[in-house]
């Protein structure tokens, strides 16, 4: 033996701690408190699946649901899509490509509310955005004050600030494509074009499932955009209220009802999970080909 | 032809990545006479009144003191914490060992947001709502940093360590002086999101304060919005307040970023 018997469980202790105390404790407790009537005070009654009932009734959850959907098949596409183009531009060593490289890291770096409170200046109804369109003759556009604009907007900037983070993962995918297939394509006469789609996306396909997989997890989580740019009010009428902006709305402060807050949030897990498998499963059947 | 067109695609989408943070330094200097709706990025009288302005409204600068002490306990803990249980992981052996990875790899698959008020009765419990404290504990030591650290030192030759266990150097010696040194390259890594994951995060300070004394940056900021939208110059010159130390801190480590970013991923 090198070490004492409890020397590993030393080092293990405060991680393990932290691990348990605030992740898989409030997890199970989540699942336990979702079966119960639980409110802001009390720990409530046993209720059976009476949460879940609610839920199939309660429009408000269908509406979140249903935004938190469309926000991530939006955003899938063009996040997948847009940052590989911008990594095979910033991929080849150029002078002043460090400049470049970090100057699309940007957006990623700040956080989402300065990011939120930017476009939220950006594209209000007198902001540089309507200035722009008003110049080339529209008429001012209400980004922020419409609940569809609103999602869409938010999805803008979703897509904007996603750009430079999928880009380094591209970076490094790209690093590892091996140069002679580019060069053997190119001796058999095929185009940039051809090259793109026969050569760079089969042998990034990985990558994509992977970009696929973050960007829609992370798309239906949104929260930070939809908030600043509704000035947390989920949009006229709350018509753009998303699954994480309803549990936040739900369980929080003195009238919060944690039972059902819990219940939406056993939802949301299951559907992130969800995602998740079928990413695996997709992964798996990409090794076998 | 090619380079010019290379430039010009690259030119364009550095505009479209950097021009609204521009937009919004440009505001940020423009004086109380100057009209902020007309599309101008250089202001006809600069100046840099609206940043002292901005803490007469609100207690910006102790804003972001209080992000500042919760990023860098964050790093603190996430680089010492993860790094002694990714050390144990990867280089004791012990029975046990891998129920306590499944324990953190199990808990990298749980949704933040899923256990927010679950999280939040939990700091009740502790009596640590409305606290720097409460803001902190819950990403101090993330599961995530610990595989990060853990891969780290199994990539360390096991050579090395032999040779001091001969020479009779204990575990915490050997963490210490041998292993930790090894994954400089990842620790700053960890560092650096660590800072960044806890200067930016919204959700949970907005959830977990409600003092405005306590308040961070980010939510800071959402809350001066919500009250002195009329003057777009204040809230432009909060923004800049909020974003400019990280650009800076990156700017600094980014060589170490792109390189650490890279092999992760090779490794990965």
């Amino acid at each position: 033996m090198t070490h004492r018997p409890y020397t590993p469980w030393l080092f293990l202790l405060p991680g393990l701690a932290v691990c348990i105390m605030f992740t898989i404790f409030p997890f199970l407790n989540m699942i336990v408190l979702a079966f119960t009537d639980a409110s802001a005070l009390g720990s409530g009654q046993f209720t059976g699946v009476d949460n879940f009932v609610r839920m199939a009734q309660d429009p408000k959850f269908w509406l979140a649901a249903r935004n938190s959907l469309l926000y991530m098949v939006c955003v899938v596409p063009p996040l997948v899509l847009l940052p590989l183009l911008i990594a095979m531009l910033a991929q080849k060593i150029v002078p002043g490509i460090g400049i470049f490289r970090t100057a699309f890291f940007t957006p990623v770096i700040a956080s989402a509310v300065v990011v939120g409170l930017i476009w939220t200046w950006l594209l209000d109804s007198r902001g540089l955005v309507n200035n722009v369109v008003e110049a080339l003759g529209g008429t001012r556009i209400g980004f922020l004050t419409d609940s569809t604009l609103l999602l869409v907007s938010s999805m803008v900037v979703t897509v904007w600030r996603g750009l430079g983070y999928y880009m380094v993962i591209y970076l490094a995918a790209l690093a590892n494509v091996p140069k002679d297939l580019h060069e053997a394509a190119m001796v058999d006469g095929a185009g940039p074009v051809r090259r793109f789609w026969s050569v760079t996306v089969p042998s990034l396909r990985p990558t994509m499932v992977l970009v696929a997989a973050l960007s829609a997890v992370n798309g239906f989580r949104v929260f930070s955009e939809i908030y600043l740019l509704s000035g947390g009010s989920g949009g006229p009428g709350g018509a753009s209220t998303t699954m994480v902006m309803l549990i936040q709305l739900t369980g929080r402060g003195l009238t919060g009802e944690v039972g059902y807050a819990s219940a939406l949030s056993f939802v949301l897990f299951v559907i992130l999970l969800g995602l998740l498998l079928i990413t695996l499963k997709l992964n798996r059947r990409e090794d076998q080909l | 032809m090619k380079l010019v067109l290379r430039y010009s695609a690259l030119l364009a989408i550095l505009a479209i990545s950097i021009g609204p943070f521009l937009w919004q330094f440009a505001t940020s200097i423009k004086g109380p006479n100057e009209d902020v709706f007309v599309p101008d990025f250089i202001p006809d009288d600069p100046t840099f009144g609206n940043y002292a302005a901005v803490a007469d409204v609100v207690p910006v600068w102790t804003f972001a003191l209080n992000s500042l002490g919760v990023a860098s306990v964050n790093v603190i803990t996430n680089c010492l914490g993860a790094a002694m249980a990714g050390y144990a992981l990867a280089r004791l052996k012990f029975r046990g060992r891998k129920l306590a990875g499944v324990i953190f790899a199990s808990s990298i698959l749980v949704p933040f947001e899923a256990i927010l008020i679950s999280l939040f009765l939990v700091m009740r419990g502790l009596g640590l709502t409305n606290t720097l404290t409460g803001v902190v504990l819950p990403g101090s030591i993330a599961a995530l940093n610990v595989l990060l650290l853990r891969n780290a030192f199994l990539a360390l030759p096991a050579e090395v360590e032999e040779a001091a266990v001969i020479d009779g150097a204990n575990a915490w010696q050997r963490f210490t002086r041998l292993a930790l040194p090894s994954v400089k390259g990842t620790l700053v890594v960890v560092a650096l999101f660590s800072f960044m994951f806890s200067w930016d995060d919204f959700l949970w300070p907005l959830v977990v304060l409600s003092d405005q004394e306590k308040y961070t940056l980010t939510i800071g900021l959402a809350y001066l919005q919500g009250t002195f939208v009329q003057n777009q110059r204040l809230v432009a010159a909060g923004t800049i307040i909020a974003v400019l130390p990280l650009i800076l801190l990156f700017l600094l480590l980014q060589k170490h970023f792109f390189r650490g970013v890279g092999e992760g991923a090779i490794k990965g």
